[in-house]
This record gives structure tokens, C-alpha cells and sequence, in this order.
């Protein structure tokens, strides 16, 4: 069985977390005592049905406000597939807690009130999918049932949609209409859509083919720990521990250790605490061997030589800032990919997008909270990587604020 | 399909493993919170996995309440003894000795709130930067929105409106002084994967897991053991009951579920069958209000 990571995005009150809530529910995959607690909580509020949207929203300011604050994970399984779904908040303030979320995703369900249509943060959140590279995304046009299931209204949105996707190049898109509220094409097909002829969410999310986010011909192994005994028995074990983020490594493979070029061959590969094995692959974490007594540490990345990736100490990155203190140019921050940190100064900024236009403004003077801009970073130190768009796990960064310690930045390296 | 294929129980291992070597990588005192429930257990498994042949680079640090079942106490120090590594235990007892805190009356009285108070004493004696737990996003709805990498200030209180963006798997572990992090590898389990996990890893277990005659006393629709630690009154009913527990916490505040279950693939067939959620169907302390959970990670909690 496999796993799918999908997340809910759109705009705020688009019906995300009922959404999610109703796909629990419908698939029976809520708990009797979770269900009884959100029926309580409902009755509190005075609204009659049960308000699904409880389920994930699990926070007290939450549920007061009714609204979604932070990223809920929920996880479910049928029997075709286990789902970890990430509920992203629609509210602009909170952005950063959606790009949080999508980050992991292999799939994103946008969805429209279809009432509203394109909104300002459903432009937003296909704007970061579309940066994130996101594999899959399916268009839900929700509230179906507040415009009379009409196939114009559904029509209208999905050519508006079309537009959107092809300025941004998201390519993979399949749209469906829904009712999140009253279930409608959620688990099973609806009868009040005689006009749509597409399969219901569920049965799109158990079969859509994903092209996984895994890649086997570029070999990345990010060192994340120097494993060495010092005992007696071990005493000259030396291994280097960490996940391989893709490619396949065999005993007897020539490797290069990047920044440093130093070169060597696999001696032996580990997994389970001390098994040797003859090849590992992605996503395995393992540690390896090599046979000569090289320096290696903590955030350098062992690589086939076959195909390398870049190593360079200028780089163009697309950022989403993510911190209400505003990006200057010249400003100084802590650049982390996997598991090196590097001191940084973002050079220049050379464009910020435009969320509704999508046009680029020049040289703007600085960043704010949730723009999207393409920058200059210089980094203190090489890095080593691959541009997000080839390899997502060796092309995303992120900046970090070392007078705050904050996560302020997300970088997709170009 | 390739044979370059990981099934999920091995893509969820190979996360929580990633986890813990960028804990071990990213910081100078690290502890693992070892509470001997099946969740902890899972952790020094995947901890083994992670690090040896080599020594863990922390210590398996117990939080003892004085209200744990023997079973869980003796499994520990067999587990630690088994394993070689170093275990730190500190009392509940002894913080509310110095401290003249004041027990909470009752029926269940239970010391899981004072919990907090002698971890993040524990925390300043030791100089741990960060504690590693074994808390699941499946597990409770305040849970299904912490961060990985949690960061707490200095009186370990979680602020949920000011968490970090955690990118990809990208985790930012940089703190001020006197703050901390609490690290969840297995966030992305859930209870039903921990338990394929022990059984495909043959994970050993301390017995309580198992069904077992016990003496307990029924109360609002749960099973309670009888225990030096709850109040006994004369309305109450004490009956033999064939039990397993499902969670192993308190014994004030862990309720036994009516089980045959004597193998792990019993308890596998009743958790897929169950209608009740984990901390629903044994977690007298939830039930407190809404939001116990929020409110108990708010005040430094794990
Ligand atoms: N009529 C109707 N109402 C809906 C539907 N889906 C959601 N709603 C209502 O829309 C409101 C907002 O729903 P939520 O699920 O909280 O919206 P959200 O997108 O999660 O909102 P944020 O997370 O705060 O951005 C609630 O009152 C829902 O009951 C639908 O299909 N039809
Ligand atoms: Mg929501």
C-alpha cells in the first residue's frame, strides 16, 4: 500500500475543513467519542447540523472563530491507499501555515465557493502550488448546492480556472464539482449532478497516478550524522548516516563528497541499525561506508558521480516570505537545505509577482508578509543543490532569522 | 511498478529515523521521554535503528508520577538494561515534597499536571535543549497541529498561534537560551500503524498490553484498576474483568478495555474493528473540557 499526502486550499470559508470532515465521515472514518464531542460542540453553537469543520478545526481560537488558524493533520485509509491530508487555513494572515502544509503535499484540492469564484487567495494558493511544484491538483467548485447544481455556474468557473492554470503552467488539473455540506460527489457520485460525468473525489484521490516526487537516476545522500562507536570492538567504524533523498546507491559505487570534491568508492551500506545491505534507495535511511578515510560531516552530501549537482555561493531563488518584519536587500539570514545552514545576504530582490495580474513588478524596495519575489541570495560557503523545478528535495530551502530564530522565507532554488 | 518501492510502514520508519538524526545532528542535549507505553517503545526501536551501532547521543529520561502500573515500571528498566543506555528518572513525588504543590482531590485524582512541573525542572537540571516524544497528530486534535520540531519558551509553553513554517523536511531547530523543543518523530503514525509497526518488528511489549484478569471497578463505561491510588467509595462495584489496555499512562487515569485479545494480531483485528478512538476509550483525563489537551500543552505539557 502506498502513501498519498494531499492538502485543502482555497480561499477562506471556501469549505475546506467541512470538506475534510464530510470525507472522514462518509468514508466512516470517524470515531464514535469524536463524533459525539463535534455534536456537543455544535449544539453549543446553535446551528443545527453538525458542523464537520470541527473535526479538524481543533483549536479553542479556532472554534470560537470559526475559522482555521494552523495546518490540521488528519489520516485516513480505504482499502486502496493510506491518505495523511494536511487542512491548510484559507485566511491570508495565515499563508505560511498553508505553505507549511503543501510543502509535503503530492496533491492539492483548490476549492471555490461557487458563488464567489476566483478569489484573490485561490489565486495565491495556485500561485504557491504551482511554485512548489505541486504534482496533482484537483479544482473542487464547492457550494454547489447554494447555486441550484447548476452546470453554467460550474462551466463559468472552470473556464475561469483554465486561464489561471495556464498562466502558471499547472498542468494536471482535473476539476469537479461538489457540495462539501451536503455531500454531494464527496464519497459517492451525486444524483444532483446528471450533467457531470467525472468520478467523486474519493475515487479521484484513490486512482489518481502520482507521479511521486521520488526520483531513482540522480543519486542525493545529505550526511546527517557521523556515526562512530569508538569502542573497543568498533573501533575504527566510521559511518555516515542519513536518508537518501534520491537515486539508488550500490556497494562499489564511485562517489564524490560535495562542496569538497574529495572522492572515494561505497565500501558497505547499512540499514536497520547495522544490516548491510548491497544497494539502498530513495527514501531509505541508512549509513554508508567508504573506502577511503576521507574528510566527511554533518551537511556535506554524497553524490554519484554520474550526475551532479550544482555547487555554487550565488544563487536565484523564488521566496515566499513568510515574516511580518519586511525583506530589505542586504539582509542577513541563516539559508538551510537539508542538513546544511549556511549564512546568507539576500542581494537584490528582482521581482515581486503580482497575485492578482500575475505581472511582475521590478525591483521593488523591499518584501512583505506573504509576497512572492524572485531574489539574489549570496551564501558565506557553496551549496550544494538542484534546481527545485528537477529535484524538489534538493532545491527547497529555507531562510531563517538568527536574531529571531524564525522560519521567514521559503526558497525554491532556480 | 519498480522493485524501487517502499511500502508505507518503511516510508514512515525511514521519516522518523530522518527526524532523529537531524535532533542528534541540530542539537548539543538531547533526552528522549520515555513514558514505557507502546509509543516510546516504538521510539527507542526506531532510535536503535538511527543510531547503532553507536550509543544514542541522549539519554531515555522517565518522568515518574508514582501512579504507573508496576508492569510499565519494570519493562523500563528491562528495556533500558537490555539496550544498554542510560535512563534519568525523576519523581513527581519529590517536585511536590519541594515545592509544596498541591495534589488535585478526588475520586482519580491524578498527577498529570504536576507532570509538567518536575519535566521542565528535569529539563533545567540537565540542560536539555531538546526532549523527544513520542506524541501522535492522530492521536488528539490540539496534536494534529504541532510542528515536528516544536519550539517552547521557557516555561515549555506552546503558543499554537505562533508556530514556525516547517518546510518540506527542513527543520529549524534554532532557539534562544532557556528555550527548548519538543521533537515528534512519529507524528505521522497512527495508532494502527504503530501496532503493524510492533508486530512486523516484533517489537516486545510489557504485559499490560495484553488481555490479563484484573481487578477493576466500573465507572460511567470504563474500566479502572483498582490501584492504591484512586478512591475506593462503597457505591462502587468491583469486579474480575479480562482486560488489555490500549494506552499506558496513569494508573488514576487509564481506563483497561474488556478484552480476549492475547496476541498482537488479536489486538490488530479489535483496533480495525473498534468504534472508539484511543484516548477516547482510555483517557480519563481528556474529558475534562473541550480543550485539555491545548490547555495542558499551553502550560508546558508534552
Ligand atoms: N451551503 C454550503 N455551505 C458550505 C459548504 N461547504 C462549507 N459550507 C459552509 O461554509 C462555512 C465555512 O466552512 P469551512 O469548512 O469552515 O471553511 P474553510 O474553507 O475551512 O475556512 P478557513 O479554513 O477558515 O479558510 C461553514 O459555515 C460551512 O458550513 C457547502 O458545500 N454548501
Ligand atoms: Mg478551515
Amino acid at each position: 500500500m502506498d502513501i498519498l499526502r494531499f492538502i485543502t486550499a482555497g480561499s477562506v470559508d471556501d469549505g475546506k475543513s467541512t470538506l475534510i470532515g464530510r470525507l472522514l465521515y462518509d468514508s466512516k472514518n470517524i470515531m464514535v467519542d469524536q463524533l459525539e464531542a463535534i455534536e456537543k460542540q455544535t449544539k453549543n453553537r446553535a446551528e443545527g447540523d453538525i458542523d464537520l469543520a470541527l473535526l479538524t478545526d481543533g483549536l479553542r481560537a479556532e472554534r470560537e472563530q470559526g475559522i482555521t488558524i494552523d495546518v490540521a493533520y488528519k489520516y485516513f485509509t480505504t482499502p486502496k491507499r493510506k491518505f495523511i491530508i494536511a487542512d491548510a487555513p484559507g485566511h491570508i494572515q495565515y499563508t505560511r501555515n498553508m505553505v507549511t502544509g503543501a510543502s509535503n503535499s503530492d496533491l492539492i484540492i483548490i476549492l471555490i465557493d461557487a458563488r464567489n469564484g476566483v478569489a484573490e487567495q485561490t489565486r495565491r494558493h495556485s500561485i504557491i502550488a504551482s511554485l512548489l511544484n505541486m504534482p496533482q491538483v484537483i479544482v473542487a467548485v464547492n457550494k454547489m448546492d447554494l447555486v441550484d447544481y447548476s452546470q453554467d455556474v460550474y462551466n463559468n468557473i472552470v473556464i475561469e480556472y483554465a486561464k489561471l492554470a495556464r498562466a502558471l503552467g499547472l498542468n494536471e488539473v482535473t476539476y469537479i464539482p461538489i457540495s462539501a455540506l451536503k455531500g454531494d460527489n464527496i464519497v459517492e457520485r451525486s444524483a444532483e449532478f446528471q450533467w457531470y460525468e467525472g468520478q467523486s473525489l474519493l475515487h479521484l484521490l484513490e486512482n489518481v497516478e502520482v507521479e511521486k516526487v521520488i526520483n531513482l537516476d540522480k543519486a542525493r545522500f545529505p550526511v546527517q550524522y557521523v556515526i562512530r562507536p569508538q569502542t573497543e570492538a568498533l573501533h575504527d567504524y566510521r559511518g555516515y548516516a542519513g536518508k537518501i533523498i534520491s537515486g539508488i546507491y550500490r556497494k562499489g559505487d564511485a562517489i564524490t563528497v560535495l562542496p569538497s570534491g574529495a572522492t572515494s568508492r561505497i565500501k558497505a551500506i547499512e540499514t536497520d541499525g547495522g544490516r548491510p545491505v548491497d544497494e539502498a534507495f530513495a527514501t531509505q535511511s541508512i549509513v554508508l561506508h567508504l573506502e577511503e578515510d576521507i574528510d566527511v560531516s554533518r551537511g556535506d552530501v554524497i553524490v554519484l558521480n554520474n550526475d551532479l549537482p550544482q555547487t555554487a555561493q550565488e544563487l536565484e531563488v523564488l521566496l515566499c516570505w513568510m515574516d511580518s518584519k519586511p525583506l530589505i536587500p542586504g539582509n542577513k539570514y541563516l539559508l538551510q537545505i537539508n542538513s546544511t545552514s549556511v549564512r546568507s545576504v539576500v542581494k537584490e530582490i528582482a521581482y515581486r509577482m503580482d497575485v492578482n495580474s500575475l505581472e511582475k513588478n521590478y525591483a521593488p524596495a523591499q518584501a512583505e508578509l506573504n509576497d512572492i519575489v524572485k531574489v539574489v541570495i549570496k551564501t558565506a560557503l557553496p551549496v550544494v543543490y538542484d534546481s527545485y523545478k528537477d529535484l524538489r528535495v534538493n532545491g527547497g530551502a529555507i531562510l531563517i532569522d538568527e536574531t529571531s530564530n524564525v522560519t521567514v522565507g521559503a526558497c525554491m532554488i532556480q | 511498478m519498480n522493485n524501487y518501492h517502499l511500502d508505507y510502514l518503511d516510508e514512515l520508519e525511514s521519516e522518523s529515523i530522518h527526524i532523529f538524526r537531524e535532533v542528534a545532528g541540530q542539537f548539543e542535549k538531547p533526552a528522549l521521554l520515555f513514558s514505557g507505553g507502546k509509543d516510546s517503545i516504538t521510539l527507542v526501536h526506531l532510535a536503535l535503528k538511527a543510531f547503532r551501532p553507536g550509543k544514542f547521543p541522549f539519554p531515555l529520561v522517565h518522568i515518574d508520577t508514582g501512579h504507573n502500573f508496576p508492569e510499565a515500571l519494570q519493562f523500563r528498566d528491562h528495556l533500558a538494561e537490555q539496550i544498554g543506555e542510560k535512563l534519568i528518572v525523576r519523581h513527581v513525588e519529590d517536585t511536590i515534597k519541594a515545592k509544596r504543590l498541591t495534589e488535585q482531590k478526588g475520586k482519580f485524582a491524578s498527577r498529570n499536571q504536576l507532570q509538567t512541573y518536575t519535566l521542565l525542572d528535569t529539563i533545567e537540571e540537565f540542560g536539555f535543549d531538546v526532549c523527544i516524544g513520542g506524541a501522535r497528530r492522530d492521536e488528539e486534535k490540539a496534536r494534529a497541529k504541532e510542528r515536528i520540531f516544536s519550539v517552547r519558551d521557557e516555561f515549555g509553553q506552546w503558543d499554537p498561534k505562533r508556530q514556525r513554517p516547517e518546510l518540506w523536511n527542513t527543520y529549524n531547530g534554532k532557539i534562544h537560551k532557556g528555550e527548548n523543543v519538543r521533537a515528534f518523530p512519529i507524528s505521522n503514525w497512527t495508532e494502527l500503524d504503530v501496532w503493524n509497526y510492533i508486530r512486523r518488528e516484533k517489537i516486545e511489549l510489557p504485559s499490560i498490553y495484553f488481555a490479563h484478569d484484573r481487578e477493576v471497578l466500573e465507572y460511567e463505561g470504563q474500566y479502572v484498576a483498582i490501584s492504591d491510588f484512586i478512591r475506593i467509595d462503597e457505591t462502587d462495584i468491583i469486579v474480575q474483568k479480562k482486560v488489555r489496555y490500549r494506552t499506558v499512562g496513569d494508573m488514576t487515569c487509564t481506563a483497561a478495555v474488556a478484552s480476549n485479545a492475547s496476541t498482537i494480531e488479536d489486538i490488530i483485528s479489535e483496533i480495525i474493528a473498534t468504534k472508539t478512538s484511543e484516548r477516547g476509550e482510555t483517557r480519563i483525563d481528556d474529558k475534562v473540557s473541550e480543550a485539555a489537551m491545548e490547555d495542558r500543552k499551553k502550560n508546558g505539557y508534552f
